[in-house]
């Protein structure tokens, strides 16, 4: 008899991302994005914040790739910094999201009852602000710089993993191996880490991926509103609110920014919708 | 239908409340004196005083919530910029948001439908696929990127319109197309799966082995039905419009309710950032009730009891 190896489904999964050539485009273009975060010191090639007025909107050239903004500063250089600031707004406020999120949908789901009526209901509550009027109301209340950004769009992120993670633990909690599991007396936080959660875990990794790019979009957003990441920071949102001003002298200056977050927005979506098809064979045509 | 819908109304109250909550909060729970933020940094103590007593500063924070949801409705809540009721403020500013709302998710209806009818009915061609790459361009857009890109083009260069404000309908047009963009993108995905499981249906298989033009099934017998997962996405949308219209209306300086909370979060007119915020999202939760409603219409086989 053939031992037949049992493959991890992490695995599995690659396996599956790989024959979907969009996802592997979206996380070609993550991969390159992360890179370019980590290493921003070492590829870039001028100091993202030094002035420099005699090359003051510069359009393209061999020197500077992308051409120089307002106040003579690389415009590559930027974005590539730029992609450092991003990465760590989405990663903290997603993680801030998700761990806020998950244990509130948890809970609520699990117990269900008195306590996910609250839990719920809160949730309503914050999803009644349309789409960034929470983030917005947020930063108003205390204050624009990167931290009360990242507060304010973790905060608004937690409905929705709440309501995932609440939505995947109702539909595992009848299984009769959680029956089992209490039968035999584990302890409920056991019980939810080892075995409710991780079969939440294929939904709340879709929504992680996808989320990533709403967050991108909404912290440039506020940066272009001016209650996001301040100046002189590369952040790109930023970066476009002063473009604005220059769109017919220099229009470089208000293209590139932009293009850099809808490449990574992109990014992140053809990476999600992959990770859906990966991971929910069941909607496989 | 009656009980279903006065069940959701009733349910709707705690969720009012508790927004009023928040945005009566929100000067509270920010850091420092209430008193002193609404005055301003260069204010005397006398006028920080006043302004205490004026807005009832002083009291208990009950009482202070009692008389700001009151303020908002009977005009003696008072804009500190405008010096007005912040109502009068913002009653216009609404308007003219729900004028821009509508005109882009009229754009965003008759593309991302029609985007979406094309990939779904042929599949896999060429079309299907230029369809769903622009679809998902235009989600992944970032709304004051592509306005500043159309402003350049239409404003600057071919100088067709202009390139801000609000007057005629001239006015309306870029700024409707950059607000629906990322809506129409949703629908022509959503009308795109929809059509196609409809598509897949054995009804449709029998009215196409009737021998039906194929141009009538789909027209007459799928799409009715395709539609009905399309209506709730544009209420969802649409509701989403009004709030999200805070960036294209600062990209084309159109005088909304987005730009009048950001303008007043700049000019720390706490009042009228607070009962701005309790007005949108209380008329966000009206449209979304709206949506559900005519979603248990369209479809009788949905009952919510």
């Amino acid at each position: 008899m053939t031992e037949k190896k049992i493959k991890h489904p992490a695995f599995v999964i690659w396996n599956q991302l790989k024959k979907n050539k969009i996802a592997v485009i979206g996380l070609i273009i993550v991969s390159l994005y992360v890179f370019c975060a980590i290493f921003a010191p070492y590829i870039s090639p001028y100091d993202p914040t030094k002035q420099n007025l005699a090359e003051s909107f510069q359009s393209p050239n061999v020197r500077h790739l992308l051409g120089c903004d307002d106040f003579g500063r690389d415009i590559l250089s930027r974005i590539i910094w730029g992609a450092r600031i991003s990465l760590l707004i989405q990663l903290s406020s997603v993680v801030l999201a998700l761990i806020i999120g998950i244990l509130l949908g948890a809970l609520g789901g699990y117990y269900g009852g008195k306590i996910d009526e609250v839990i719920m209901r809160f949730m309503d509550i914050l999803l009644a602000f349309p789409g960034m009027l929470l983030a917005l109301a947020i930063v108003a209340m205390l204050g624009p710089s990167l931290r009360n950004l990242i507060i304010a769009i973790g905060v608004y992120s937690v409905p929705q993993f709440a309501r995932i993670t609440r939505g995947a633990v109702l539909a595992v909690r009848a299984n009769e191996y959680i029956v089992g599991a209490k039968a035999i007396g584990e302890s409920d936080a056991a019980i939810i880490l080892r075995y409710v959660l991780p079969n939440a875990l294929s939904p709340i990794i879709v929504q992680t991926t996808l989320r990533m790019a709403t967050v991108l979009l909404t912290a440039s957003g506020l940066g272009f509103l001016g209650l996001g990441v301040q100046p002189p920071n590369p952040e790109w949102g930023t970066m476009l609110s002063s473009a604005r001003m220059y769109l017919r002298a220099a229009p470089h200056v208000a293209i590139f920014p932009g293009l850099a977050i809808m490449i990574t927005v992109l990014g992140f979506n053809f990476l999600g919708d992959g990770l859906q098809d990966a991971l929910n064979p069941r909607l496989k045509e | 239908m009656i009980k279903f819908i006065v069940r959701r109304l009733i349910l709707l109250i705690p969720v009012l409340i508790g927004v009023s909550v928040i945005a009566f909060l929100m000067l509270h729970l920010a850091p420092g004196d209430p008193a002193k933020l609404l005055a301003g940094l260069e204010a005397s103590a006398e006028d920080v005083a006043a302004l205490r007593v004026r807005f009832g500063l002083d009291k208990p924070l009950f009482v202070q919530y009692f008389m700001f949801l009151k303020g908002i409705f009977d005009g003696s809540l008072i804009s500190l910029k405008y010096e007005m009721p912040v109502v009068n403020v913002i009653a216009p500013r609404i308007l003219n948001t729900l004028k821009l709302s509508c005109a882009s998710i009229l754009v965003a209806l008759t593309v991302g439908m029609i985007a979406g009818i094309l990939s779904a009915v042929r599949r896999h061609s060429i079309v299907d696929y230029i369809a769903t790459t622009m679809a998902l361009l235009g989600v992944s857009m970032p709304v004051f990127w592509w306005g500043l890109i159309l402003i350049m083009i239409f404003s600057v260069y071919l100088m067709w319109l202009p390139s801000g404000g609000m007057g005629d309908l001239r006015h309306l047009i870029l700024p409707a197309i950059v607000l629906g963009t990322s809506s129409a993108g949703v629908i022509a995905r959503m009308t795109r799966s929809s059509m196609m499981d409809i598509l897949k249906q054995d009804y449709i298989t029998a009215a196409k082995a009737k021998g039906l033009p194929s141009r009538i099934v789909v027209y007459r017998h799928a799409l009715r039905n395709a539609l009905i997962p399309t209506v709730t996405v544009v209420g969802l949308e649409f509701g989403y419009m009004l709030a999200g219209a805070v960036l294209t209306e600062t990209v084309f300086s159109w005088p909304g309710i987005g730009r009048l909370i950001v303008d007043s979060i700049m000019a720390r007119d706490y009042p009228v950032v607070q009962a701005s915020l309790v007005l949108v999202a209380g008329l966000f939760v009206m449209v979304n009730l709206g949506v559900d409603i005519l979603y248990a219409f369209l479809d009788p086989r949905i009952r919510y009891d």
